[in-house]
């Protein structure tokens, strides 16, 4: 690390500049506008789905296992991506599954962010044992897959959004917590951290005002990808049956439902569900790769 | 050298003995390790009994012991379900998790190094660009639900393969193998190439990076001007160097492999560990837990020290710094 390595400002001025800078890639142009509009979709649900997936009473026996586009038995709707095992408007039960999808992966992801940036800057900030002690810890929870350790977590917690949400938190600290360190090294070697260190200023000061917004790039790109893994890991602990409760069904959970009936060729249950899934998770990932490319000079070449 | 492999080996053991000390406290923070150890069928004579001869009336500390006692002997305690012993469970299942994890590896650098060689080299062709969108998807899709779909494809729609368990198996050296019959090759293809397709973006990825650094080496333009064909500085000098991060990546990726065999096994009904931990998880059937994370810790242990151990060896640079 060369102390030369120029921090690149954030644009937070005109709504203009931020438009340019969307639009500078397609790549994060087009990420952008499937996020707003996925994001858009999971907060207007209650308006915009045709059905209420949590009201029991709406369903009916005779609408079970529908292909996409058929009418519902009394002919009062039309089932646009079909129906589940149990009636449900498929297309209903992904704007509702978004909903818990994007809260577990941004609420996860913004809390172990919190949490592991702070705890990172902290160990470079007063080193030694604090340091030694923390790093130590950060090694052994990253040695070990985050599945495994999330799996094994909610096998004792038990299911539910709150315990999903927490044991993603702990299996996705230490990754901040290790780049949150090494970009505060860097920083703390620069001579306006020594100044506000001899002009005595308070810790807090030092490390909320000083350190931590320029921290910030390489943890912004993090924060990203962690938000599409935490949405990706959340399906899959769904799915296994150890995520969220079956009366929240995310995204994870209505997959995992129609997964039983595809070898009846019953497929529309899971392809849809899974297909909105994906989409997200790809277009946080632009996102994300965009962010890497943009907030790192280096790799502007 | 001998030092820093000696160190790195008391490293590993140190990791080992603090996972022991979590999966303990574990079994004794959450629950009465009374109703973890003991089947609930039991009745109060039968429990004071069981927490004598389990030593649960004993200080913690000397529990502990107790229980490392039990690792070292290979026991950990009765199956809830079906009352086999639970290490035997989980080591008559391994074979099968490791042939799968294995198979996936081998398919992800099989596919993703030549891949990533030829985005490398000619990064502005079609197939290069092509690749390089495909792996973004790799990254970005949820490994159980490429499996889902394989399984509609080319199972229920095309019924070219089969979508469930392991197919005829041939007994060598006393453990059943799938992938030396015809059918049983069958049934691997599926549930290894899903389980692959993150690896493989992964390794397309470095080697690509790696290829396209290399390329503008000093080296590399030395050897051109020598007059060495294309084949050979891609070969030797290229590869040689893009080799080294790839099987560190490897290495620590067959741990996380194996850890992600359980969600493609419980898929695909592959009968390993996987999805008996699932099985296990679903009813608390607490021993096979503890003995599947006390083998997973261990395996994990051994490969990241074996994927060091090989950096020591393959890259010059380290050597020197450790001796």
């Amino acid at each position: 690390m060369s102390d030369q390595t120029p921090v690149p400002p954030i644009v937070v001025s005109r709504p203009a500049v931020w438009l340019a800078w969307i639009t500078e890639s397609p790549a994060m142009a087009a990420g952008s506008a499937i996020l707003m509009l996925v994001i858009g979709m999971a907060i207007l649900a209650p308006l915009i789905s045709p059905q209420d997936p949590y009201d029991l009473l709406s369903l009916s026996l005779f609408d079970t296992k529908l292909p996409p586009g058929s009418q519902s038995y009394d002919g009062s709707t039309s089932y646009l991506l079909g129906t589940d095992g149990q009636g449900r408007d498929i297309l209903s039960g992904i704007l509702y599954g978004l909903r818990i999808s994007l809260i577990v992966g941004f609420g996860s992801a913004l809390i172990a962010g919190a949490i592991g940036t702070i705890v990172g800057i902290v160990a470079a900030y007063f080193g030694g044992w604090v340091e030694a002690l923390i790093m130590r810890l950060v090694d052994l929870q990253l040695s070990f897959p985050a599945i495994l350790v999330a799996l094994m977590l909610l096998a004792f917690l038990g299911k539910g959004v709150g315990n999903v949400v927490l044991a993603l938190v702990i299996v996705e600290w230490a990754g901040y917590a290790r780049t949150a360190r090494s970009a505060a090294l860097v920083e703390l070697g620069k001579d306006y951290l020594t100044a506000a260190k001899v002009s005595l200023l308070p810790v807090r000061r030092i490390i909320f005002v000083h350190l931590l917004p320029n921290c910030l790039p390489p943890l912004i790109v993090l924060l990203t990808i962690q938000v599409a893994r935490a949405i990706s890991l959340e399906a899959t602990l769904s799915f296994l049956g150890v995520g969220v409760k079956a009366t929240e069904p995310s995204l994870g959970m209505l997959i995992a439902s129609g997964f039983s009936y595809i070898l009846s060729g019953t497929y529309w249950i899971t392809l849809f569900p899974g297909i909105a899934l994906v989409v997200t998770v790809v277009a946080v990932n632009l996102i994300g790769d965009h962010l890497r490319v943009a907030l790192n000079p280096k790799l502007r070449a | 050298m001998t030092q820093a492999v000696i160190l790195r080996i008391l490293q590993s053991i140190g990791v080992i003995l603090v996972m022991t000390v979590i999966v303990f406290i574990g079994l004794h923070a959450i629950g009465n390790p009374v109703d973890v150890l003991i089947p609930s069928d039991a009745d109060q004579i039968e429990r004071a009994r069981a927490v004598e001869a389990l030593g649960l009336d004993k200080p913690l500390w000397q529990q502990y012991f107790y229980f490392l006692q039990g690792i070292l002997h290979g026991d950990l305690g009765r199956s809830f379900v079906s009352g086999e012993p639970a290490l035997e469970l989980i080591m008559k299942r391994l074979p099968a998790t490791l042939e799968l994890a294995i198979s996936a590896v081998v398919l992800a650098l099989l596919i993703g190094v030549p891949l990533g060689l030829m985005a490398g080299i000619y990064p502005k062709s079609l197939a290069s660009r092509l690749s390089v969108g495909l792996s973004v998807l790799g990254f970005s899709v949820p490994a159980f639900w490429i499996a889902i779909m394989m399984i509609i494809v080319f199972a229920v729609n095309l019924g070219w393969l089969p979508s469930s368990g392991r197919g005829d198996t041939v007994r060598v050296l006393g453990v059943e193998w799938s992938f030396l019959t015809l059918d049983g090759l069958r049934h691997l293809l599926l549930p290894a190439l899903s389980l692959s397709i993150y690896k493989m973006s992964l390794v397309f990825r470095l080697v690509r990076a790696g290829a396209i650094e290399i390329s503008r080496a000093e080296y590399i333009r030395f050897a051109r001007a020598k007059g060495l064909g294309r084949r050979r500085i891609v070969m030797v000098h290229v590869l040689k160097n893009i080799l080294i991060p790839v099987i560190t990546i490897v290495g620590l990726e067959l741990g996380g492999t194996i850890a992600f065999a359980v969600v493609t096994e419980t898929i695909f009904a592959w009968p390993g560990t996987g999805s008996l931990i699932i099985k296990s998880i679903s009813v608390l059937d607490r021993p096979v837990i503890v003995a599947y994370l006390i083998v997973i810790a261990l395996l994990f242990v051994t490969i990241n020290l074996l994927t060091d151990l090989a950096y020591l060896i393959l890259d010059p640079r380290i050597r020197e710094k450790m001796a």
